[in-house]
């Protein structure tokens, strides 16, 4: 578990328009990374490019070499469903299946790749449920729709559901940003605890939030309306919220700029 | 001071008591506007309910109406129902899977030409009349490829008249299902048309179903189809691949044509026997529905 992912020159578009532009960056195993950044900057893009996401949406295109250890996660033969069995994803507002109850949200990357054995299912429910500090809370109600739960509880069912495939990475495309103080505390504290196993990248706005969980912190800026997102500087968490080498991390991080 | 205090407050009160005559006279015209709109579904019910009961019971959903005379006060639709059943029945066999896969394909899949050229097809086809689906199974599957008139012909006119709604209430409902939820399944390593097959069709179930329903309620009220395709028949005919075949619709236009009293008793009837077969398939296919939701 956990992988080392290591991004050259990546330039992602919609359309014609360019979303990021060289992106290059090495993601550590078991640790995690806090990508940083005013809106629109290509922050989340550039976390869908990793799991190949991105290509989901109609006209886009990737450019650049991505690497899960020794895998080229874009190399030819690579089957993007393989890709995102391995890199795991968390979205801003937690998205449970309506249709499904606690355990079969948990259960349903295992079960809609093929699992059946009910034995290997509640194993991996009560572990995932457990990773996620979820399953004191609803152990007695497993069989109640996902939707029911509260809004925290819901984003942490979605990290269950992530983690219930064994990924060796989790992408987080700000999973607190909908939650309330509380919430974000309990997802904050399962983070930390998560990078034991997993290496975590982690989108957020909230800047208290990458110093407070992240080992580095990468921050994106864009020159203008129109013009593509670029990784201005990666760094360890703390020396880019005390002595960024850059006049542009630290003007954002001051809160001069964005 | 008080007074310009005074004065505002009071056109503040008159502007008030304009809103609240204006709100009222409002809530009143949408309210008659609703019970003007209610009267006549009303109105048809209880028509069909108190006359419909003169004939309508077990006799008549029992008997066929081989060898009723003119006047026999006898006779019954269980014939008619048959062909009703079979009809529909397979016209929404052969609809559904079709109509399913192509709003399917034209929602989740469809980014070209093929999906466009679908779109506009079944655009133009809902607007169809259904004596021309009927005019184009006479033509083409009666005559033209010989197959004669059954309840298999009929079948597969209303099927063309049920296609263009099952596509569009499908690709609506498909419409309907956030794209998070795709994209949740697919960030799991779902493949695509798994992701489509456990996540996105369960969510869009029941309104597929009602939707399947409100075409099934509207073909199986139709008449002038049949007229060409399964014509009407006085007995039971069970086969719907060969031969005449009765169903309701023409029950009732071939009973409410004649002068007798005791024959415009059993269209009445046979009109109530529609309804409610209509309202049965609803609450089944709703219960269908509610149990594939949970157990989803």
């Amino acid at each position: 578990m956990a992988k080392r992912i290591a991004c050259v020159d990546v330039s992602a578009w919609y359309g014609k328009t360019k979303a990021i532009e060289d992106v290059s960056m090495v993601i550590e195993p078991k640790s995690i990374t806090a990508l940083i950044g005013p809106s629109g900057c290509g922050k989340s893009t550039f976390l869908r490019t990793l799991n190949r996401m991105h290509e989901v949406q109609p006209r886009t295109r990737v450019e650049g070499r991505i690497t899960l250890d020794d895998v080229d996660v874009y190399g030819p033969g690579v089957d993007p469903v393989s890709v995102r069995r391995t890199i795991g994803m968390v979205f801003q507002r937690a998205n449970p299946f309506p249709t499904m109850s606690i355990y079969d949200n948990v259960a349903s990357g295992l079960k809609l790749n093929g699992v059946k054995k009910k034995s290997e299912l509640d194993a991996a429910v009560e572990r995932s449920l457990q990773g996620a500090n979820l399953w004191r809370e609803v152990s007695t109600r497993l069989n109640r729709p996902g939707a029911g739960l509260s809004g925290g509880q819901q984003q942490r069912l979605c990290i269950a559901r992530a983690i219930a495939v064994e990924p060796e990475v989790l992408l987080m495309d700000e999973p607190c940003s909908a939650l309330d103080p509380i919430s974000t505390l309990a997802i904050e504290d399962l983070m930390i605890e998560l990078k034991d196993s997993y290496t975590i990248v982690i989108v957020t706005h909230n800047m208290q939030q990458a110093a407070r969980v992240s080992d580095t912190t990468g921050f994106f800026t864009i020159d203008g309306p129109g013009t593509p997102g670029r990784l201005v500087e990666i760094d360890s968490t703390p020396k880019i919220f005390s002595n960024p080498t850059e006049k542009r991390t630290e003007d954002y991080i001051t809160g001069r700029f964005g | 001071m008080t007074t310009v205090e005074s004065g505002s407050l009071a056109t503040a009160h008159a502007g008030g008591l304009r809103r609240r005559a204006v709100n009222r006279l409002a809530t009143l015209l949408l309210g008659l506007a609703v019970a003007i709109a209610l009267l006549p579904l009303a109105l048809v019910l209880y028509y069909t309910v108190v006359k419909g009961l003169v004939r309508f019971g077990g006799y008549f959903l029992q008997h066929s109406m081989r060898g009723v005379g003119p006047i026999d006060p006898t006779g019954g639709a269980y014939h008619a129902i048959i062909g009703t059943l079979e009809q529909v029945g397979i016209a929404t066999l052969v609809a559904v899977p079709i109509g399913l896969l192509a709003a399917v394909y034209t929602v989740e899949y469809g980014r070209g030409r093929l999906a466009a050229t679908i779109r506009f097809f079944t655009d133009v086809m809902t607007g169809v009349p259904s004596i021309v689906a009927g005019l184009f199974i006479y033509a083409f599957w009666v005559l033209a490829l010989g197959q004669g008139f059954s309840g298999f012909a009929a079948a597969l006119a209303l099927m063309i008249l049920m296609l263009p709604t099952i596509v569009r209430s499908a690709e609506e409902m498909l419409k309907l299902v956030p794209d998070s939820l795709r994209e949740a399944a697919l960030a799991l390593g779902i493949p695509r048309w798994r992701t489509i097959v456990s996540v996105v069709l369960p969510t869009a179930s029941a309104g597929i179903v009602t939707g399947v329903m409100l075409a099934v309620a509207r073909v199986a009220g139709e008449t002038a189809p049949l007229l060409l395709t399964a014509l009407n028949f006085d007995s039971i005919n069970l086969d719907p691949f060969h031969g005449q075949q009765a169903a309701l619709p023409t029950f009732i236009f071939a009973q409410a044509g004649q002068p007798q009293q005791v024959a415009l008793d059993r269209a009445w009837a046979g009109a109530l026997t529609l309804v409610l077969l209509i309202l049965v398939l609803n609450l089944i296919a709703r219960a269908i529905a509610r149990r594939s939701r949970v157990h989803g």
